[in-house]
């Protein structure tokens, strides 16, 4: 039988699909469909790791001794199904997918000192008649391991025919289905006809477990991903299973919900259907989403996720694995933080303050009215307010702005919160690092003189930059109401909006691409997932716009050019390009902090309890 | 000192009674006296004079083979703890005796309880364990409160505690722990996930193998009641002594749990490979029921696999092979295994002509439907399905296929399992399937082999 390559893997699983495991390699693996060849040594193997030989399908390759034998397999470029395995969590052992034929070197016969060699100089592999699961055994000298034997198909076809046994078959409605491991390894592993005539084994449906969770018991396969994220990465042991045998049920323990800031996660990593998130359940198929790979804007971690997208419409948000930065997870917090995005309360015209009213108007007229408004007025009577939540191209874009206004009261709002012990940090603006980077100071340290500046009539005109000054900053409506000019920049309808004389409606994270620097200072890219409502614009498109009106410069064109223009100015920035930041960002600044969840990571990899 | 046993209780001649040796006794109770009076815990006593590698040798030297089932040698099993291991270290009595058709630890626990305390007490000393536990299945419920009892006597004897019979560092306490009804919890790491507190999930071997990483991730040793006892012996009598007991490497006695159609049932302490399983049924058992024929035997607790009357088996015996019948078959471990089953935890059942062979195929895979952890795959959805395909087969609902599927079902299990849970499920079924295909498909009716007996999709195709 055929097999289709299964390379890509699952973005909703977020399983094993590291950057690292494609372009980094042990060796160079031949053709598995030749005969038996040694595989040259690894070149780029560090001395100090000892490397032993593995036959896989036959072909002699070496591996660092005590990896995990799935991950050996994986990075030899064969498919291993699984279900329980996840490289993050402990293995179980307990779906069965990933059995494969195994085989110790032979003992010398008696008598003999030396194996019996076969022609590569390797002793003979006995083959063992059990199969052993890959997850949890590691390799050893000599060991031989066939991942396509007649005995392994035959043990694929065996626990995917259990595991539909009982298993609904619902798939129409399931919000899984697309990106289903039951129904991606029936096909590439299956028997695809039943021989199961009996009833199937009821279990309870539709279960309200937690806040953002719904379980469905009969499509669960028992392969206790979600037990363990609970209780080994969220620290909240709330699942369990109940019954036995066939009549196994998932179920939170007595009192308890799955009601933690990570209990989302869950839902990635369940393989079928059985946890679907409140959310995004029944809301789109997910053949139909565009995935976008982008960052969370929630906070200065920023997690690297997918934006699930559909006709301009996000559905859903997903962690994107990132092992200098997430991991494989992220809070619920930010990944359900976009409905905004979707929101009739967007900003969609540039819009001018008409007596007491605001009128709608066009981009040309909003923009010179700015520069008009701006022009009679000192560089010290201004005050340019930027966020933590603009990207690097922006930031860079306001200052020089402020350059053109010959402004030097310019900063931003900082926004904190308590951080928790796994992902979350305590600076909620994705980008402060970008603008201590960018603006060569403490972000948000002269804001209060700014605030103090506009109380005593000093400043007469405030642009304030994706930020609700009424907010954050404290500043009141007294204060903002005095000011000859307010123009606010912003995505959605609020009240300094409400006050302001012109509201420049803008683009969302998902609306752009772009640049931010996260707590850890790695610098990392968005990309456009959708396209701004109505007329809104890209905010650096704006600034280039305003800051053009008032000085008539020219040159950038695409926001490449804003970063190619930064990367001269900055040095940190030197030689980079947006480009250049990959999916996966770069680590730019220096940085002492611990991302909790991740040193725990590397302590359970160090201790061989994940294979990480 | 001549041993008087209750009126018709006796032992018969052909027994050689160790283990059992006072079950049963007249002018006996399970206190401790009565077993101090009888020259109890003297081994320990000789035990606490010894090294403890010499009383591990001792054991090796035995040839004990485990009662539980595996019929994994006991002195080896100590062995594996690692000489340089600086955790503590566990000793675990499994007395969640429940293979269906066994019956003998309860003997010990409700009759002799001291005797296994003074096997325990003598196996911590060997493998260095200061705590030990007596992991009692839920359903004798009276054997935990013995042991109990038992425990709190020995302790106030000074048998256990701190500093025992005066030696310096040795201390040992014996917790007897209840089970919550569950067949799993005899498999060893079942055992000790449930003593852990945590569902009975076996644990994956490798990595969890109880000498290096077992009970609360330390080296542990499971052994079952019966083996432990048979410690005792072993230091009384010497190792070696001890080995001329039974047969090469199927050394010492053991006890028979004889269950099903014979005139009398029951435990039988026996020299192991001594007797015949003909001299079993018509000796020791007094025959079988009147006018009946055997018809097959099912030799070690029910996941050992069937023998039928009439096959014929290739036994070694010394150098030649030697063709044998069933009734020809000493019961010791080598040759069941030759004879392609396992003499396992000893529980023999005796089926006449009168069994149903497709209702006992069925009472099995009921047991193990219902006793499936459910933590792996392919037991867990598995058992059931053997079991509904069975349901069928005894209603006369079945076709002939369905006995095909059946035994794949059982084949696609087999192997593929964490623990011996799988062979145990599949064993039975595909050993009655292929030797008893024929009347099994007598049950069957060809006509229903296109049948759709799904009710879903009964009714989907009504509405076509």
């Amino acid at each position: 039988m055929a097999r289709r390559p299964l390379v890509k893997n699952f973005t909703k699983g977020a399983c094993c699909g590291h950057p690292s495991f494609h372009i980094e390699p042990l060796g160079i693996f031949p053709d598995p469909m030749s005969e038996p060849t040694v595989a040259p040594a690894a070149t780029d193997a560090k001395p100090s790791v000892e490397m032993v030989n593995v036959q896989v399908d036959g072909v002699w390759m070496k591996f660092p001794k005590g990896m995990r034998m799935i991950k050996a397999l994986e990075e030899a470029a064969k498919v291993i199904p699984h279900y329980c395995y996840h490289p993050k969590l402990s293995s179980p052992g307990n779906c069965r997918m990933c059995l494969v034929e195994m085989g110790m070197p032979s003992r010398p016969a008696p008598g003999q000192s030396e194996p019996e060699k076969d022609e590569h100089g390797f002793a003979k592999i006995q083959w063992i008649p059990r199969p052993a699961i890959s997850c949890a055994n590691t390799i050893s000298e000599g060991m031989g391991i066939r991942t396509a034997s007649t005995m392994v198909e035959e043990v694929r076809k065996g626990v995917m025919e259990f595991l539909l046994i009982n298993h609904p078959l619902d798939c129409p409605i399931c919000d899984q289905a697309g990106e289903c491991r039951l129904q991606e390894f029936s096909v590439g592993f299956g028997r695809g006809q039943s021989r199961f005539q009996d009833e199937k084994v009821h279990k309870p449906k539709n279960q309200d477990i937690g806040a953002r969770i719904v379980l469905d018991d009969e499509r669960c396969i028992m392969c206790s991903r979600c037990v363990r994220f609970s209780s080994e990465i969220a620290d909240e042991d709330v699942l369990g299973f109940t019954e036995r045998g066939s009549q196994t049920v998932l179920t939170t323990h007595p009192g308890q919900r799955l009601d933690h800031n990570y209990s989302l996660n869950t839902v990635d990593i369940c393989p079928v259907g059985a946890l679907t998130s409140k959310d995004f359940r029944f809301q789109m198929r997910v053949w139909f989403l565009k995935e976008t790979p982008s960052v969370c804007t929630g906070c200065a971690r920023g997690c690297n996720t997918e934006i699930g997208s559909r006709e301009g419409v996000i559905y859903r948000q997903t962690p994107r694995q990132n092992d200098d930065v997430n991991s494989t997870w992220m809070c619920d917090q930010g990944r359900l933080d976009f409905h905004w995005v979707n929101s009739d309360r967007r900003l969609i015209d540039p819009m001018l303050k008409d007596g007491a009213h605001h009128r709608t108007t066009t981009w040309p007229q909003a923009v010179s009215a700015v520069a008009d408004k701006l022009r009679g007025l000192r560089g010290d009577q201004i005050a340019i307010i930027g966020s933590g939540r603009m990207t690097n191209e922006e930031l860079f874009m306001l200052k020089k702005l402020a350059a053109a206004l010959k402004t030097e009261s310019l900063d931003i709002v900082p926004r904190t919160g308590a951080a928790d012990n796994y992902l979350v940090s305590a600076d909620r603006n994705p980008n402060t690092a970008g603008a201590g980077l960018i603006f060569c100071d403490r972000p948000g340290s002269t804001l209060a003189t700014i605030r103090q500046k506009v109380a005593s009539g000093e400043i007469k005109a405030v642009i304030a930059w994706r930020e609700n000054l009424l907010e954050q900053a404290g500043f009141t409506v007294e204060e903002l109401s005095q000011l000859e000019v307010l123009v606010a920049a912003h995505v959605m309808a609020n009240a300094m909006a409400e006050l302001a004389h012109v509201v420049l409606p803008t683009a969302a994270w998902s609306e752009k691409r772009g640049s931010m620097i996260n707590a850890t200072g790695r610098l990392q890219r968005l990309n456009k997932a959708s396209e701004p409502p109505g007329n809104a614009r890209d905010d650096w498109e704006v600034l280039r716009d305003l800051t053009q009106a008032l000085t008539g410069t020219n040159g950038l064109y695409l926001v490449e050019d804003v970063f190619k223009s930064m990367a001269t100015e900055i040095p940190e920035l030197g030689g980079l390009s947006l480009g250049k930041i990959g999916e996966a960002g770069l680590p730019l600044l220096p940085s002492s902090e611990v991302i909790p969840l991740l040193h725990r990571e590397a302590d359970r990899k160090t201790r061989g309890i994940i294979v990480g | 000192m001549s041993i008087h046993y209750k009126p018709g209780k006796e032992p018969h001649p052909r027994e050689h009674r160790l283990i059992f040796k006072n079950i049963d006794r007249a002018d006996w109770d399970n206190g401790i006296d009565c077993y101090l009076r009888d020259g109890g815990y003297a081994m320990l006593q000789k035990a606490i004079g010894m090294e403890k590698a010499a009383i591990t040798g001792e054991v090796k030297a035995s040839g004990l083979r485990g009662r539980g089932g595996a019929g994994f040698p006991t002195g080896v099993k100590w062995g594996f703890i690692s000489p340089t291991n600086t955790k503590p270290v566990y000793l675990i009595c499994n007395a969640d005796e429940s293979e269906p058709g066994t019956f003998k630890d309860r003997y010990i626990l409700h009759q002799d309880p001291h005797q296994l305390i003074e096997g325990m007490a003598i196996a911590a000393l060997a493998v260095g364990a200061k705590v030990a536990y007596i992991y009692i299945r839920e359903e004798f419920p009276h054997a935990a409160t013995i042991c109990e009892k038992a425990i709190e006597e020995a302790r106030q004897r000074g048998f256990l505690g701190k500093n025992i019979l005066g030696k310096e560092g040795f201390d040992l306490e014996i917790f007897v722990h209840r089970g919550a009804g569950a067949y799993i919890c005899g498999e060893e790491t079942g055992l000790i996930e449930s003593l852990e507190g945590k569902r009975p999930y076996p644990r994956i071997k490798p990595p969890y193998f109880p000498a290096a990483l077992g009970l609360y991730m330390c080296p542990t040793i499971v052994n079952n009641v019966e083996s432990l006892c048979h410690v005792v012996h072993i230091l009384r009598m010497g190792g070696a002594e001890y080995a001329k007991l039974g047969k090469p490497n199927n050394t010492g006695t053991r006890i028979l749990c004889v269950s099903g159609d014979v005139q009398k049932p029951g435990y039988y302490e026996i020299q192991v490979g001594h007797l015949t399983m003909g001299e079993v049924i018509n000796d020791l058992c007094g025959g079988l029921k009147p006018g009946r024929t055997l018809k097959a035997i099912i030799p070690g607790g029910s996941s050992s696999k069937i023998l039928k009357a009439g096959e014929t088996y290739k036994i070694k015996r010394g150098a030649e092979v030697v063709e044998m019948g069933l009734e020809e078959l000493p019961m010791d471990f080598d040759t069941m295994a030759a004879a392609g089953t396992m003499a396992g935890s000893g529980g023999v059942i005796i089926m006449d002509d009168s069994r149903d062979i497709a209702w006992v195929l069925n009472n099995l895979n009921t047991f193990y439907a219902h006793e499936s952890c459910g933590q792996c795959t392919p037991c867990r959805e598995g058992s059931l399905w053997m079991k509904k395909i069975s349901d069928r087969i005894v209603a006369g609902q079945a076709s002939p296929e369905d006995v095909t599927t059946l035994e794949s079902v059982a084949y696609q299990i087999d192997g593929k399992t964490i623990c011996a849970f799988g062979e145990a499920c599949s064993w039975p079924t595909e050993a009655i399937i292929s030797k008893f295909r024929d009347e099994l498909t007598s049950h069957t009716r060809p006509e229903l082999a296109d049948t759709p007996k799904n009710p879903v999709t009964e009714k989907a195709m009504a509405s076509l």
